[in-house]
């Protein structure tokens, strides 16, 4: 339990996607200049995690490991180099089922979201947070753990960006540095500050 | 209809990806401490944004446009297969400090951008010429960074001394924070700076602009 407890927290705050490992990074800079669309960006990656991080897990331990297949009757088999397709394969279908779902019985959150859902599949922290599970050989709780959390730390780091690039408006910034200068230097001084997490072990 | 050349040449600087067309930007950080890391991965990147806009564009007549991201999707995705495993085989130390950003390439926007932008509308000849063109933008920008953070952060340049450190007896303290994350978006930003004073269009229009300051008692 604490094991799983201290992972939580290491993937919010000091292995965070975005911050420490610059996933998700293209929409992390395109979409974060509004709190409120940063707000739905941030829950819809945090629940497309949630789901595809365990379900990967399964495939990935069920299917396509090392004699993943024996209890197919298959215990030679090793379809771990099929791994990249079926992960984004799985991606991809889930954000699509989850887009169905929401339009069909929450149409609220579903307008809410909009145009963000279609953008989560080729968004890296998704597929990266199923690599490093797959590469740090999590077992399924720990991939439910891992999978909220570093969603919840990819939302915190892009709603904080959103906050500060809110308040750049009154700033006066250099011709040049003028939007994505200027954005890049300010998630750089928020990659600074929550490096100094990294001390922290529950 | 642009020549071959302006088409290779266009996007290294004119037109880079990275600075200008913000893709690409998650692997442009993360694979910058180390020159040779940042070398198999410009390589790689180029050659499956090639490849894929080549084989997209051969066959853009027969997609149908409702599944043409999952079609676009499965042939970059048996791409980066290939150079996954031709990189396990043959550079095995490599592939580990790359650790997942060689799959990374398939989600890497600069490949499916160009797929969508261009390849989808042009003959396969001038799509593989795009995408070797944008891989050497994107070249262009990672090896000018690592260029930055591997000599004056670890004092060395694809193993080869550059400047002495002073634990070995030289004279240079090497600054650690350039080997760390955060350094890597100020040197990002720096560049699209200069890059931009340089070449005044391609500066964003300002969203707001403050008021002339005026001194007190001048204006009022």
């Amino acid at each position: 339990m604490e094991a799983l407890l201290s992972l939580f927290v290491r993937s919010i705050f000091i292995e965070n996607m975005a911050l420490s490992f610059f996933l998700g990074m293209c929409t992390f800079l395109a979409l974060s200049k509004k709190i409120e669309a940063a707000l739905s960006l941030g829950i819809a990656v945090t629940v497309v995690m949630a789901i595809t991080v365990p379900a990967n897990n399964l495939i990935y331990h069920y299917l396509l490991a090392d004699g993943a297949l024996a209890w197919a009757g298959f215990p030679e088999l090793n379809l771990s180099f099929l791994g990249l397709l079926s992960y984004i394969g799985v991606i991809a279908a889930i954000v699509q089922i989850l887009e169905m779902f929401l339009d069909k019985f929450i149409p609220s959150l579903y307008n809410a979201l909009g145009v963000f859902l279609p953008l989560i599949t080729v968004n890296c922290a998704i597929l990266g947070g199923v690599l490093f599970m797959v590469e740090r050989e999590y077992h399924f709780a720990q991939s439910v753990v891992f999978g909220v959390g570093s969603g919840l730390g990819w939302a915190l780091a892009i709603v904080a960006l959103a906050g500060i690039r809110e308040k750049l408006k009154y700033s006066d910034v250099p011709e040049g540095l003028q939007g994505l200068g200027i954005t890049f230097i300010s998630a750089g001084l928020m990659a600074l500050g929550f490096m100094s997490f990294g001390g922290i072990d529950i | 209809m642009q020549t071959i050349k302006e088409t290779l040449t266009g996007p290294i600087i004119k037109n880079n990806p990275i600075a200008l067309q913000i893709l690409g930007i998650c692997s442009a950080l993360a694979v910058t401490s180390s020159m040779r890391v940042t070398l198999v991965m410009c390589i790689a990147l180029t050659l499956v944004t090639a490849f894929s806009s080549m084989f997209i564009s051969a066959i853009r007549n027969h997609i149908p446009s409702s599944i043409r991201i999952i079609v676009q999707m499965v042939i970059i995705a048996s791409l980066v297969i290939v150079v996954d495993q031709f990189l396990r085989a043959y550079a095995f130390n490599i592939s580990k400090q790359l650790s997942v950003f060689v799959g990374l390439i398939i989600t890497n926007c600069i490949v499916m951008g160009r797929a969508e932008a261009y390849a989808m509308s042009n003959p396969p000849v001038a799509s593989f010429v795009d995408g070797i063109g944008n891989g050497l933008g994107y070249s262009a920008m990672l090896i000018a960074v690592a260029l930055v953070r591997e000599p004056l952060g670890a004092g060395k340049l694809l193993g080869f001394e550059v400047l002495p450190l002073v634990t070995d007896g030289g004279w240079y303290v090497p600054n650690g924070l350039l080997l760390l994350p955060p350094s890597a978006f100020f040197i990002v930003g720096g560049f699209i700076w200069a890059l931009r004073s340089v070449r005044k269009e391609q500066a964003e229009k300002a969203e707001f602009k403050l008021a002339r300051h005026t001194a007190v008692g001048e204006g009022a």
